[in-house]
């Protein structure tokens, strides 16, 4: 595919993207409105109501303007990464969430990296010894996989790991990054087992689908190494299809930092979340689902590039199912 | 087969036989995943009858107590029996997953025949609408609903059948764009079949396998993410025995009566993975039966 092609299709995608954000602010803007109750009650939590605090969320979140103009003068802050301050803390939602950002981050591409390596791992061993009993053995462990909410295998591996034999520590997120690592090690690999199974799942499907192709069995007849067969046949080919689960696998990872986070106690964005909703914190609410929703829709326009670029099959324009 | 080489026919024909006779026979592992959904089914219609004691008495002596005779399971933090509680705890965890699994099943049917057999306008808008639904996180989303609108467990499973409807759409309108261009279709259409009649009677029996078999694997979901949002509070009341919300609550138990925690999360898995092997196999036994026709 040419450059330009590649240009053409990035751009398409950019102005969609535009257009969903601007959507999805919509409903989180309205999220606000949609909350039963007296809006200033919401706003004020636990602070006193009177004329003078009153007057001042007003101004602050110009209640007393039409709704579309609230609307914009929201996006127009949300734009600049201000969201209000917390309901519960009085601290600014940008501050909150910064502060919480890095260590979700963290879990978050420890598991991706898990996810890869075991996901496509086990997937590819698998399609490999296919029907033998490492096979059968994956294939089962994956079906508990799928079936294991990130929660309970949290606290599973809580219980063997830092309760029973404690090799790693039940609690507390660490200081420096090795140590960082151990302490977030349980919670990474709780968040991992679902998207490892999905992926090696996928990885062992279309694994076997390429060994049955005719290039594959044509490589193998003219007696290159089993290796080179591997990878520059089978995996490359193989690969296609985890790129186009990549949306399941970021959706699947975020649900999962959110239980992970509560099941281990850590002070992440997905624990910000639960108590925001817990609280009826909702400018905390707001930034969060905004945060997520970005991630989300660029995470989705990467895949898609990637997928072209891989891919060189896929025309412009054209959709993939 | 187009081979005429009597051996390789013959090969073929036993492998043909081979498959079948492994079809017929059901392996033990499915036995097994109906047993335990059997057993669910019967702990949620008669949970309070079959609990060995009232799964939300309190006995505050003995608080926190690892298994015992009258306790089998132990008891939790406010000395209530463990082993009744996780018995009623099936109640939730089986009939909210059940309404979205049917609702979903209706119309997640409709969209799909809708959006295979009319193409079009109809087909672009349904399948840029599933596109998006698609990717949305539903957890995320079910704890955004409980923080704005409140928590409530029937709330919770409106907006999954909302979020669920997608997944049936995508799988019933590939296997309906699979049916279209087969000739019975072309048939009716010549004779003048209406068009909802066409879906409805005659598309709709030849897809209905893999809708069934989906919707097992729509039950499973919607348990481990109805469980997800009792664990994170957000979506029953403290007192209600439930399987998500007993594991958030006895967490801090895992030191003196880790099974009060490792029940209801062992459940949860157990219940889920039997209904998700009952739907690849359903899948595997419906849908190569179909394609031997």
């Amino acid at each position: 595919m040419s450059g330009r092609g590649l240009l053409v299709f990035v751009l398409r995608r950019l102005v969609v993207l535009a257009l969903l954000l601007i959507v999805i602010s919509f409903v989180t803007f309205s999220l606000l409105y949609i909350s039963p109750g007296n809006l200033i009650d919401i706003l004020l939590g636990a602070r006193p109501h009177t004329a003078a605090t009153v007057r001042a969320l007003t101004r602050e979140y110009h209640l007393n303007k039409p709704f579309l103009v609230q609307y914009w003068l929201w996006a127009r802050q949300a734009v600049q990464l201000r969201f209000g301050t917390s309901i519960q803390t009085s601290l600014s939602v940008t501050g909150e969430i910064g502060a919480r950002l890095p260590l979700t981050m963290f879990l978050g591409i420890y598991s991706f990296v898990l996810t890869m390596v075991f996901g496509i791992g086990f997937g590819v061993i698998s399609a490999l010894r296919r029907g033998g009993i490492v096979d059968r053995g994956l294939v089962g462990a994956a079906m508990l996989g799928l079936s294991t909410p990130a929660f309970v295998a949290g606290v599973a591996l809580l219980y063997v790991f830092a309760i029973k034999v404690r090799w790693f520590p039940a609690y507390g997120v660490g200081t420096g990054f090795l140590n960082e690592f151990w302490h977030l090690t349980l919670p990474a690999v709780a968040l991992a087992v679902t998207t490892v199974a999905y992926v090696s799942r996928h990885t062992r499907a279309a694994m076997i689908g390429t060994l049955d192709q005719d290039y594959v069995v044509f490589a193998r007849a003219r007696g290159l190494s089993s290796r080179r067969v591997l990878f520059t046949y089978l995996l490359r080919n193989a690969l296609i299809p985890v790129i186009t689960i990549s949306g399941v696998i970021l959706s699947s990872l975020i649900v999962g930092v959110v239980l992970v986070e509560v099941a281990f106690s850590l002070p992440g964005l997905g624990s910000l979340l639960v108590t925001a909703a817990t609280t009826k914190d909702i400018p905390v609410l707001q930034g969060v689902v905004l945060l997520f929703a970005v991630v989300i829709v660029v995470a989705n326009l990467l895949a898609d590039v990637i997928y072209m670029v891989v891919d060189p099959r896929i025309r412009v324009g054209e959709r993939a199912t | 087969m187009t081979s005429a080489d009597p051996v390789l026919l013959l090969g073929e024909q036993r492998l043909r036989a081979g498959a079948r006779a492994r079809r017929r026979v059901v392996s033990p592992v499915i036995w097994l995943a109906f047993a335990v959904m059997a057993g669910v089914l019967l702990m949620a219609l008669f949970g309070a009858l079959l609990a060995p004691q009232s799964p939300s008495a309190q006995h505050l002596a003995i608080v926190d107590a690892p298994p015992s005779g009258a306790h089998w399971l132990g008891t939790d933090a406010l000395g209530r029996d463990v082993l009744s509680r996780v018995i009623a705890g099936a109640r939730t965890a089986f009939f909210g997953p059940l309404v979205i699994a049917a609702a979903s099943f209706v119309l997640g049917n409709l969209l799909g025949l809708l959006a295979g057999y009319r193409g079009g306008l109809a087909d672009a808008v349904i399948m840029r609408w599933v596109d998006f639904m698609w990717s949305l996180p539903s957890l995320v989303i079910l704890v955004v609903v409980a923080g704005t609108v409140g928590s409530s467990y029937w709330l919770a499973v409106a907006v999954l059948i909302v979020l669920t409807v997608p997944f049936d759409t995508r799988v019933i309108r590939g296997a309906t764009l699979e049916q279209v261009p087969r000739p019975y279709v072309e048939a009716a259409k010549t004779l003048g079949v209406p068009r909802w009649k066409i879906m409805l009677f005659h598309i709709w029996p030849n897809v209905s396998p893999v809708a069934v078999a989906n919707t097992c694997l729509v039950f499973a979901g919607s348990l481990v993410t109805l469980a997800g949002l009792e664990f994170l509070g957000l979506g029953l009341p403290p007192g209600i025995p439930d399987w998500g919300l007993m594991l958030s609550q006895n967490e801090a138990l895992l030191f003196t009566n880790p099974l009060a925690t490792i029940a209801p999360g062992a459940m949860i898995v157990l219940t889920a993975i039997a209904m998700n092997l009952i739907g690849d196999w359903l899948y595997e036994l419906l849908t190569s039966r179909g394609a031997g026709r």
